[in-house]
């Protein structure tokens, strides 16, 4: 699953958590959810859970932790992906 | 500091009318919101008839995001916010949009919040999968949630706060509201209550025999304040809501102004004497309507209508009795007494400003709402007061000055005395 893929499967799922839809749609792997989207931060459990289910992983808590931003949540849902392979 | 309060906003969700224009036809006309409820009868429970408002699908889009929707199961909730933001809008008071208003709050009650929502979390939670319950079941079921979405979706800066006493929890709500306004601890409140809905609410009346069985063939007839074959009360739920506000800050906007609350009263039989966890103290509920008349200034005999508490079961002859000592008013003296709960039940910790509203709508308009299902009146009842002042018919009437008391488990008392405004 490529980097494109996976930010067009984040949009979708961000959606309903922002009132930011220009930063939705001009999302970058830059973008940082709370600043940029505005995103309430008790809300991040509830992205997490819908993300785990999108991609069939699980996401740690430390991993968790490290998904404030586009890029990093891309390189844990990377890793878990990878490990499932594994 | 000694502000004169009024109110200027009302908004019902009620199992016979789901907005303020819709309730008053309702209550005018005698509707009854009482119907069969199959999921209680698969359950087997004893009574199987409920009151419930009938919310339209996508009603709920008016009031909350999608994204709160997405895993909202908290009935007293979604009551509560649609009836407060109803007031609200009915009020003509505007929503800030950056800074809080901190010359407005909220005290709006409830009996418990999110049962539905525990329900789910408990099973995720046994399952081993806490981490899996997001974040909304906090919110949903804690009791302030009903007051924390309304703050929220005003912006209310003052008190936001959850008041609950069981079934006076409205009409203490009301109270309490009116006295940090008068004090000047606010200008504007939002006072009002609201009640989850449900098997896990109902069923453990139910199960103390304290609704009635002798109905579920015919809802409609199911709740009988007063009358002699009342056998227990219907259980229902809904909302409340009534924005109080200073005398001056309403004349200031140009407000419509629908009644005046002149004083209440709240207090507990301490479960001392006659009193008990479920039974009434009736020398406190005595004491309560006579400090309620002391703290509004007005003498027993000014009082034209009465909206009882009356919910149904044997203990209405008891508050008859204490309305009559309390004024000292019997027979033909005594003044008109009415009660919603014979068209929608009782609404448990929603029905205080359920009814409050009912009584402040017939101030502003000027009627008294009928009783129905008491043509049997109750002969204990009948020996105090004069069957004519049990209206069984819509009497068209100005009305000055009408007490609302509600009474509840824990022994606990709340009355009001709501006054007809003649601009001045």
């Amino acid at each position: 699953m490529d980097n494109d893929q996976i930010i067009n499967d984040l949009k979708e799922i961000i959606t309903p958590y922002t009132d930011h839809k220009e930063a939705l749609e001009t999302l970058t792997e830059n973008t940082d959810l709370l600043i940029d989207l505005k995103i309430n931060s008790a809300n991040l459990v509830d992205i997490i859970l819908d993300i785990e289910e999108k991609f069939g992983i699980e996401i740690d808590n430390d991993s968790m932790t490290k998904m404030i931003n586009v890029k990093e949540t891309i390189a844990v849902i990377k890793e878990k992906l990878a490990a499932n392979a594994g | 500091m000694n502000n004169r309060v009024v109110i200027t906003g009302l908004g019902v969700v009620s199992p016979n009318g789901i907005n303020v224009a819709d309730f008053t036809h309702a209550i005018k006309n005698g509707i009854s919101g009482i119907r069969h409820d199959q999921q209680l009868k698969d359950l087997n429970f004893s009574c199987q008839i409920v009151g419930e408002p009938q919310i339209p699908e996508g009603y709920l889009l008016n009031y909350f995001s999608a994204l709160e929707l997405r895993n909202l199961k908290s009935s007293g909730i979604e009551y509560g916010v649609i009836a407060g933001l109803d007031a609200w809008k009915d009020a003509g008071l505007e929503i800030p949009t950056d800074e809080p208003d901190f010359d407005s709050g909220t005290i709006f009650g409830t009996g418990t919040s999110g049962v539905d929502k525990f329900r789910i979390g408990i099973d995720i939670i046994d399952n081993g999968q806490v981490r899996k319950l997001g974040s909304g079941t906090v919110v949903q079921t804690m009791a302030s949630g009903v007051s924390a979405f309304l703050g929220g979706k005003l912006g209310l800066g003052n008190m936001v706060t959850t008041n609950s006493s069981a079934c006076s929890t409205g009409t203490e709500a009301v109270i309490l509201a009116y006295e940090r306004i008068k004090n000047g601890q606010a200008k504007r409140m939002l006072a009002g209550s609201t009640s989850d809905k449900g098997p896990y609410i109902w069923g453990g009346f139910d199960a103390m025999r304290v609704c009635t069985y002798k109905h579920n063939e015919e809802p409609e007839k199911g709740s009988r304040p007063m009358s002699e074959s009342a056998s227990g009360f219907v259980p229902s739920v809904g909302a409340g809501a009534l924005v109080l506000e200073s005398l001056d800050s309403a004349l200031n906007r140009g407000a419509k102004i629908y009644a005046e609350i002149l004083g209440g009263n709240i207090n507990s039989g301490g479960q001392r004497g006659l009193g008990s966890m479920t039974a009434p103290n009736p020398v406190a509920v005595q004491r309560c309507i006579t400090e309620a008349m002391k703290s509004a200034g007005v003498k027993p005999e000014e009082i034209d209508v009465i909206n009882g508490h009356l919910t149904a079961t044997s203990k209405d002859s008891l508050e008859i009795e204490n309305w009559a000592k309390a004024l000292n008013r019997y027979g033909n003296d005594f003044p008109y007494i009415n009660t919603v709960k014979s068209m929608i039940g009782h609404s448990l910790s929603g029905t205080g400003s359920i009814e409050c509203v009912a009584s402040v709508l017939q101030i502003d308009q000027d009627f008294i709402f009928p009783n129905i299902n008491c043509e049997d009146l109750h002969p204990e009842i009948d020996e105090l007061i004069d069957k004519s002042r049990i209206p069984t018919t819509l009497i068209n009437k100005k009305i000055s000055i009408l007490a609302k008391a509600n009474f509840g488990f824990g022994d606990v008392n709340a009355c009001i005395i709501f006054k007809k405004y003649n601009n001045g």
